[in-house]
């Protein structure tokens, strides 16, 4: 991608014309033989015109009082391994915060004593996570990992089993339950969203209109009225003396609403499959499900993998939601460690480091799926 | 015997064996929730029907376009709330519209510089929660200095804990005529335009439309405003003890909202305004040039209209999103009608009817943008023979 590579390197520059031809002839890319030197780049792409060359020197004057104050703050004057007194004294940022309230911030209320549970639980998960990145994984065994990995998280957070001492679930938070909500909800969500987007697509009327009834409520209204309506209105739904704890309702809720996303991914796959497929497997005389689970959904489900990745996301940004039905996610872990009296006024670290934890999950998600999404289209270039 | 398993195997029975099943299983379940509901609630001694919503809310609301009590009814309440909602998003849409194109051109733009800041400033707002970008913005509204040491953002516009203060023209009544003049003159813009389209196309000469329009627009509200003999004079914020009196306000819940659903919202049309440029051959602009067109011509003749077929389906989503997010103003106190709807549903117990209300109104009101955005959406579509 031309954005991303350097643009002084004529390797870059040959493989950006070839990822994106459109890009690259509309963005002025590095000119001709000249983009080999520094100088020469520099005249081509930040002083080739009088309009470039005034905005080239805003952009060094925001930077140049920018940035001096900002390196100051996070790093030169920063406190960190200091007391809240010293943090007061000092004109820099106050990672010391960070230092003593990491385990609030990422375990939340879990029992001191046991929080290499839920450490171990979300480092399996992201070591999950990066093995299933690489494609030669992508094998049947890969959803047994899964499944033993989930299980594993289970059994480390409730505990109860192999002489750990059980952990109710409302004293979990942080990290572990951003992770888990997100990873379940996309999990749970996805075949019910195949069943949707099938439905949807159906040619019998009312199973269609009771598919597109439900995907289009659930896209219609916000994700915090459907987490209201978990959390008040799923205990209403059960009968007399079932319960269902505050942990599954947010679940339940989350998976209902990302299923309803994921359905029109799955749909826009559907559609993209030529028409002579379904013919040919009709011409095989081929069952429904036949047809379906052999023919369209192999070659559907392979061309929303970018999509679906893209769903996960926003499922995992919109887990930081839960907190407003009251459960103690990573966000709410961050706002409560701002709470401490002797800590207030340190607020903008703790963000700028809840933010940062998000954002390297999510930055790191997006570029893989931009990395995917060309591996996809890869053959289907002239 | 034959005849059943003849009927069995086609096709049409077996659809409608399956609709049927499916039908009344879902009616079924439906049913079941319904009945255990019914008798949870009658268990609860909970009232069930709309009655409530005639009942006094007796909550205060913190901001509110109509005069509103805590004596007034539930309705209003959610009525205040509603429109708050309608508020925020609509004023966001144009902030978030305006930055989106700003970053997303930024982004295409020739210097490396201008891209490069506006890369990071897409990347860094799309990939943080909503949420946390709210609660940061709150915190910074709240953790600002007190009036009395409030900065002065521009001449007479002040920023304290207490929200955003700014000055208004000192009231009169030539203002209801000139806003009623201002909508006149939209209308007849849009019927210049018309004209002027149809008077190029039959005739192929240009038409001054940019102009006439402008001027239908400017003009009217400026000659009833001044020919009323309304005052040109502000109403300007001034310090008095411990808080600012005159001008208009705004509250800090509302700022941080109307800041943070922009700048997030910003990110992701700066990401469609790209692709939809970027979706237009170089040809078409060289073609252009070939023809002898302005620049400005090109831009608004041939690049624009073919972008616009690209950006505007993604661009109503965002709208929708957008509109959507507003909810999370619960999590800062802004009463908008998630928050409302939520203080009505606790204090009369009354779950169902308030969460079915609430959902229903954010389904019309998705249904009215998307309606809007297809309509216009047709227009701008490519014709095809």
């Amino acid at each position: 991608m031309s954005k991303d590579s350097t643009p002084h390197s004529t390797a870059a520059l040959a493989a950006s014309f070839e990822e994106e031809p459109s890009q690259a002839s509309v963005t002025s890319l590095p000119g001709g033989v000249t983009a080999l030197k520094p100088f020469g780049w520099a005249k081509n792409n930040l002083f080739n015109t009088k309009l470039n060359t005034v905005l080239t020197l805003l952009c060094c004057a925001i930077l140049w009082f920018a940035v001096p104050p900002m390196v100051n703050w996070l790093v030169v004057n920063a406190v960190w391994l200091g007391t809240s007194d010293e943090c007061r004294a000092a004109a820099g940022a106050c990672w010391s915060i960070i230092v003593v309230k990491h385990r609030l911030i990422f375990f939340g209320t879990y029992p001191f004593d046991e929080q290499w549970r839920p450490f171990l639980a979300c480092a399996l998960f992201v070591a999950m996570l990066g093995v299933s990145g690489v494609r030669a994984f992508w094998r049947p065994w890969l959803a047994g990992a899964w499944a033993l990995v989930l299980v594993a998280m289970g059994v480390l957070m409730w505990g109860g089993v192999f002489g750990l001492t059980h952990v109710p679930n409302d004293k979990w938070g942080g990290l572990p339950i951003t992770l888990m909500l997100s990873v379940f909800a996309i999990t749970l969500a996805f075949p019910l969203s195949i069943l949707l987007a099938l439905g949807r697509q159906s040619s019998l009327p009312a199973i269609r209109s009771l598919c597109v009834g439900f995907i289009e409520l659930m896209r219609g209204v916000p994700l915090v009225s459907v987490l209201f309506m978990a959390s008040v209105m799923f205990p209403l739904f059960l009968p007399e003396g079932v319960t269902i704890d505050k942990l599954l309702r947010a679940l339940a809720g989350l998976t209902l609403f990302t299923a309803a996303y994921l359905a029109e991914a799955v749909r826009g796959g559907l559609q993209a499959i030529p028409k002579g497929q379904y013919e040919a497997a009709d011409a095989l005389s081929l069952s429904y499900w036949q047809k379906t689970t052999l023919i369209i959904l192999p070659q559907a489900l392979r061309m929303v993998i970018p999509p679906i990745v893209n769903q996960f996301i926003s499922c995992f940004k919109d887990t930081s939601l839960v907190t407003i039905v009251g459960l103690y996610d990573l966000l709410t872990a961050a706002t409560v460690a701002t709470t401490d009296p002797e800590w207030r006024p340190f607020f903008a670290e703790v963000y700028v480091f809840a933010g940062l934890m998000f954002w390297i999950f999510c930055f790191s998600m997006s570029r893989y799926s931009q990395w995917l999404e060309r591996m996809a289209n890869r053959y289907n270039r002239r | 015997m034959s005849k059943l398993v003849q009927a069995l195997n086609s096709a049409r029975v077996r659809g409608w064996l399956y609709q049927a099943l499916f039908v009344s299983g879902t009616l079924a379940v439906g049913w079941y929730l319904v009945s255990n509901t019914l008798t949870n609630l009658s268990k609860r001694g909970v009232a069930t029907g709309f009655g409530f919503l005639n009942r006094e809310a007796g909550f205060e609301i913190g901001e509110s376009l109509l005069t509103y009590a805590a004596s007034d009814t539930y309705l209003k309440a959610m009525v205040v709330g509603l429109l708050n909602t309608l508020t925020v998003s609509a004023v966001a849409i144009v902030l978030a519209s305006i930055l989106g194109i700003v970053i997303g051109v930024a982004r295409l733009s020739s210097n490396w510089m201008v891209g490069r800041f506006a890369a990071v400033f897409v990347e860094t707002v799309r990939n943080v929660p909503l949420l946390l970008q709210l609660v940061v913005w709150y915190t910074i509204m709240n953790r600002l200095p007190s009036p009395r040491e409030a900065l002065e953002v521009v001449p007479h516009v002040f920023l304290s804990n207490r929200g955003l203060k700014f000055p208004t023209f000192v009231e009169h009544a030539g203002h209801g005529w000139a806003f009623l003049a201002l909508i006149l003159g939209i209308v007849g813009a849009v019927l210049v335009v018309r004209y002027g389209r149809k008077h190029r196309e039959t005739t192929g000469k240009p038409f001054p439309t940019l102009p006439l329009a402008l001027a239908s627009v400017v003009l009217p509200p400026v000659a009833v405003f001044v020919g009323s003999g309304a005052p040109f004079a502000f109403d300007v914020p001034v310090l008095a003890g411990f808080n600012f009196e005159g001008g208009a306000a705004v509250t800090p819940e509302f700022t941080a909202l109307l800041i943070g659903l922009s700048v997030y919202t910003a990110g992701f049309i700066a990401e469609i305004v790209r692709s939809g440029i970027l979706a237009v051959p170089h040809g078409q602009t060289e073609a252009g040039l070939a023809l002898g067109l302005s620049p400005a011509h090109i831009l608004r003749l041939i690049i624009l209209p073919q972008a616009l077929r690209v950006i505007v389906p993604p661009l109503t989503s965002q709208y929708l999103n957008l509109t959507k997010n507003s909810s999370l103003a619960v999590a800062i106190g802004y009463p908008d009608l998630v928050s409302v709807t939520n203080t009505s549903a606790n204090q009369t117990g009354q779950v169902v009817e308030a969460v079915a209300m609430m959902m229903a109104v954010y389904l019309i009101i998705s249904l009215c943008i998307a309606g809007f955005m297809n309509w216009y959406n047709r227009k701008v579509a490519l014709v095809t023979r």
